[in-house]
C-alpha cells in the first residue's frame, strides 16, 4: 500500500555548490516524516531527488527497495505538492484531480467518479466545476492533494504546502493532512522551516542545515534530546550561557561558566575542557532554590502573554536566562529589578557541541 | 484616461492622443474609406466621370466570379480568380502550419530549457536576419535555391540528386516559411515565458509524458501566443507581394497577383480595390471561423 524511502549517502551539487552533503535517511513506510530546517539549507533539492526532477551528484535513493537512479519523474511512485501548489488554472476542479488518470489513459466516466471520490476525502463535494481560480487558498490546498492523491501514491511529497495560508488556515490544515495521511496510509514526506508544524504532524524530524542532516529523531527527542546546539536552537526555545566542559568522564560532568559551575549533562562528540555551550529550555527554569543548579538574578523584564508567563533575568555577568511557566490564578509575579533565585535540574541543562 | 492624463500630463497627453488619432484617420481610415468607395464605382475614362454611367455598382466585385476565364479546383470548375484565391489560402494555411511546428519547439526551447546566459546571443541570432531589407532576403533565396545555386551544389558534392526547388510552390512556402516564421515565434515565445515551470513538473509527477504535457498544460497556455502567431503569419501570407513574385515559378499563382495586374497593368484601381477588399474581409472571415474551431477543438481535447 504504501513504500519506504530509503535515502543514502545522497549529495547533490548546483556547480561547485553542495546543496545536499551526504544525508542518510531510512524513511518507513506509511510514515509521516518531516524535513526541518531554515530558508536555504536544501530541503526542497532533497525533495525534486526523491521525486525525479533532479539526479543526486552521489550516493542512491530508493523507493520500495527499487533504486531510483536513471527513472524519471512520470515513472516514479511518487507525487509531489509543489510549494505554490502548481494547480492548472486552464483546467477546472475535477479536470484537474482527474489529471493523472487522463494520462495513464482511464477513461471519462471513470475519471469523473474517482474525482467525486477524491472531493469527498478532502471534504469539498461541490467544488467540481469550480474553475482554480474561484477557489480559496485552503481549497485549493486540498485539490491539490487530491490530485496527487488521484494517482495513488506510494509517498506523498509536501513542500511546505501550508505556507501561504494564514495562522488559523494553517492549523486546521495540520490536522486535516495528518489526518489524511493516517486514512490513507501513504507515506508522506513533508518539508517545512515551521518547527511547530514538523512537532505537531510527524512520526519522525529531520534537521537539517546547510545541507546536512543534523539528527532524525521523533518530536519529542528532537525537543528534549537535541544532539547538537544547532537543533536545540531551532527547535524550541533556549537560555544559552557559554563555558567549559569539565569532569566528561566522571557520572556528574559539570560545565563552568562565568557565573559559576553548573551540573550539567553532556551531549555527544564533546571533548574534556572544550569551550562550548549549555542550552536551558525555559520551560524547566522555575524561581526558587530547590534543584541542584541555583543561580541569583535580576528580573530584567516579565512578559505576560496570558496563558503563559516568561520572566527574564539577568545574572551576575550579564547573561540572560528565561524562565517560563503557567499562568493560574492567585500566581505572584516577581517585579522587574527584584533579586531572586532561578533554579533548574542537572538533566535541564544540556551541553552541547556548537554547530 | 484619467490614468494616462495622470502618468504623462495634459500637454503630453494632447499631443499623443492627437498623434494617435492624425495616424488612425489620416493615414488608415481615409485612404481606405476612398478604396472602398472607388471599389463599387466603375473605372472609366475621365470624361465619363460622373457622367451618368458614373454609379454606384458591384460589377467590379463580380467581376472576379466570371466564368468566361475557368478553371477545375478539385474536380469543380470554378472561375480562375476563385481557384487561385483558394489556392492562395491553401498554400498559406500550409505556410502557417509549418511556421508553428517549427516556431513552436524553438519557442519552447528558448522560454523554458535555454541556460539564462545563451538567451542574449541567441535572440541576437535570431532578430540579425530582420535587420536586412525583406527584398534582400527573398533574393538570397532566391539564389541559394536556384538549380544552378549553393544548395543543389551542396546536394551534389554528398552525392545526392539536385531537386528543383523553384518549381511550383516550393520556393513560395519556403520564402515565406522564413520570411514570416518570427511572428510566430514571439507570440509563442512570449506566452510560454509567462508560464510557470511547476505546471510542466506538476504534469510530469502526475504521470504525463513529454507529449502529454505540451497537449495539455503547455499549449492551452500558448493557445494566445499560438493564435496571434498564426493570425499575423496567414495574413500575412495571403497578401504578400514580394515572395511569389520572387520566388513563384511559371505555373505558381498568388490572389495578390491578380490585384497587382489590375492596378498596375489595367491601371483599373477600382477593380483592384474591389480585389483587396474581397481578399481581407473572406480571409478575416476564415480566420475567425478556424480561431472558432480551434478553440472548441482544443477544449475538447483537454476535456
Ligand atoms: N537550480 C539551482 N541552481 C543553483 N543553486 C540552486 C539551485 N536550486 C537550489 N539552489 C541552491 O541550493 C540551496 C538549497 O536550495 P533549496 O531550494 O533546496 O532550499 P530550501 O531548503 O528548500 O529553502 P526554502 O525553505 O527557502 O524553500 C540554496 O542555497 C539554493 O540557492
Ligand atoms: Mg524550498
Amino acid at each position: 500500500m504504501s513504500e519506504g524511502v530509503e535515502i543514502s549517502r545522497v549529495s547533490v551539487d548546483f556547480g561547485r555548490f553542495r546543496a545536499v552533503d551526504n544525508v542518510s535517511v531510512d524513511i518507513r513506510p506509511g510514515e509521516f516524516f518531516s524535513f526541518l530546517g531554515p530558508s536555504g539549507c536544501g530541503k526542497t533539492t532533497i525533495l525534486r531527488a526523491i521525486s525525479g526532477f533532479l539526479e543526486p551528484t552521489e550516493g542512491s535513493i530508493s523507493i520500495g527497495g527499487r533504486p531510483m537512479r536513471g527513472i524519471g519523474p512520470n515513472k516514479r511512485p511518487t507525487a509531489l505538492i509543489f510549494q505554490n501548489l502548481a494547480l492548472f488554472p486552464l483546467m477546472n476542479v475535477w479536470e484537474n484531480i482527474s489529471f493523472g488518470l487522463k494520462v495513464r489513459g482511464i477513461d471519462k466516466a471513470e475519471r469523473r467518479r474517482r474525482a467525486e471520490d477524491l472531493l469527498r476525502i478532502v471534504d469539498l463535494p461541490d467544488a467540481a466545476h469550480k474553475m482554480i481560480a474561484q477557489l480559496s487558498g485552503g481549497q485549493k490546498q486540498r485539490i491539490a492533494i487530491a490530485r496527487a492523491l488521484a494517482v495513488e501514491p506510494k509517498v506523498m511529497l509536501l513542500d511546505e504546502p501550508l505556507s501561504a495560508l494564514d495562522l488559523k488556515l494553517r492549523q486546521h490544515m495540520r490536522s486535516e493532512l495528518r489526518a489524511i495521511q493516517e486514512r490513507t496510509k501513504v507515506t508522506f514526506i513533508y518539508i517545512t522551516h515551521d518547527q511547530n508544524e514538523a512537532l505537531a504532524m510527524s512520526d519522525r524530524v529531520g534537521v537539517m542545515s546547510k545541507g546536512r542532516l543534523q539528527q532524525v529523531d521523533t518530536p519529542e527527542r528532537i525537543y528534549n534530546d537535541p544532539v547538537n546546539g544547532f537543533v536545540a536552537s531551532f527547535v524550541g526555545e533556549n537560555s544559552i550561557l557559554e563555558g567549559r566542559i569539565q569532569q566528561l568522564d566522571r557520572s556528574q560532568p559539570c560545565f563552568v561558566t562565568a557565573d559559576g559551575a553548573i551540573a550539567c549533562v553532556a551531549g555527544p562528540d564533546l571533548t574534556n575542557a572544550a569551550r562550548t555551550k549549555v542550552y536551558i529550555r525555559p520551560e524547566t527554569i522555575k524561581i526558587g532554590d530547590e534543584q541542584v543548579n541555583t543561580l541569583p538574578v535580576v528580573v530584567n523584564s516579565v512578559i505576560f502573554e496570558g496563558n503563559v508567563v516568561s520572566v527574564i533575568g539577568r545574572t551576575e555577568s550579564g547573561a540572560h536566562l528565561t524562565s517560563q511557566f503557567t499562568n493560574r490564578p492567585g500566581l505572584m509575579l516577581p517585579s522587574v529589578g527584584e533579586q531572586i533565585k532561578f533554579t533548574f535540574a542537572a538533566d535541564a541543562a544540556k551541553v552541547l557541541k556548537v554547530e | 484616461m484619467s490614468d494616462f492624463v495622470r502618468r504623462y500630463g495634459w500637454g503630453l497627453s494632447a499631443i499623443l492622443v492627437t498623434l494617435t488619432a492624425f495616424w488612425l484617420l489620416a493615414l488608415v481610415w481615409v485612404p481606405y474609406s476612398v478604396m472602398i468607395e472607388k471599389s463599387f464605382r466603375l473605372y472609366l475614362p475621365v470624361s465619363e466621370i460622373g457622367g451618368p454611367s458614373d454609379r454606384y455598382t458591384l460589377a467590379n466585385y463580380l467581376s472576379l466570379f466570371d466564368m468566361s476565364a475557368s478553371s477545375e479546383f478539385l474536380g469543380l470548375m470554378v472561375p480562375i480568380a476563385v481557384q487561385v484565391f483558394l489556392i492562395t489560402v491553401f498554400y498559406s494555411c500550409g505556410v502557417t502550419i509549418i511556421c508553428f511546428a517549427l516556431a513552436y519547439p524553438a519557442a519552447y526551447f528558448l522560454a523554458k530549457k535555454a541556460a539564462p546566459a545563451q538567451i542574449p546571443t541567441l535572440f541576437l541570432m535570431l532578430a540579425i536576419p530582420l535587420f536586412v531589407s525583406e527584398m534582400l532576403r527573398t533574393f538570397a533565396w532566391f539564389i541559394i535555391l536556384a538549380y544552378q545555386g549553393p544548395l543543389n551544389a551542396l546536394l551534389d558534392a554528398v552525392g545526392l540528386s539536385k531537386v528543383r526547388w523553384l518549381s511550383g510552390y516550393n520556393g513560395i512556402i519556403i520564402g515565406m516559411v522564413y520570411t514570416y516564421i518570427l511572428f510566430m515565434f514571439f507570440p509563442i515565445y512570449n506566452s510560454l515565458t509567462a508560464l510557470d515551470n511547476n505546471q510542466i513538473e506538476a504534469a510530469k509527477d502526475l504521470g504525463a509524458r513529454s507529449w502529454q504535457a505540451h497537449l495539455n498544460v503547455i499549449m492551452p497556455h500558448a493557445k494566445p501566443g499560438i493564435s496571434s502567431g498564426a493570425t499575423m503569419v496567414f495574413m500575412f501570407a495571403v497578401g504578400s507581394v514580394l515572395v511569389p513574385t520572387l520566388l513563384g515559378s511559371p505555373n505558381s499563382r498568388w490572389f495578390t497577383e491578380i490585384i497587382i495586374r489590375s492596378m498596375f497593368e489595367g491601371q483599373d484601381w477600382n477593380s483592384a480595390a474591389a480585389y483587396a477588399f474581397l481578399l481581407l474581409l473572406v480571409c478575416l472571415l476564415f480566420v475567425s471561423l478556424v480561431m472558432k474551431l480551434f478553440r472548441v477543438n482544443l477544449a475538447d481535447i483537454t476535456r
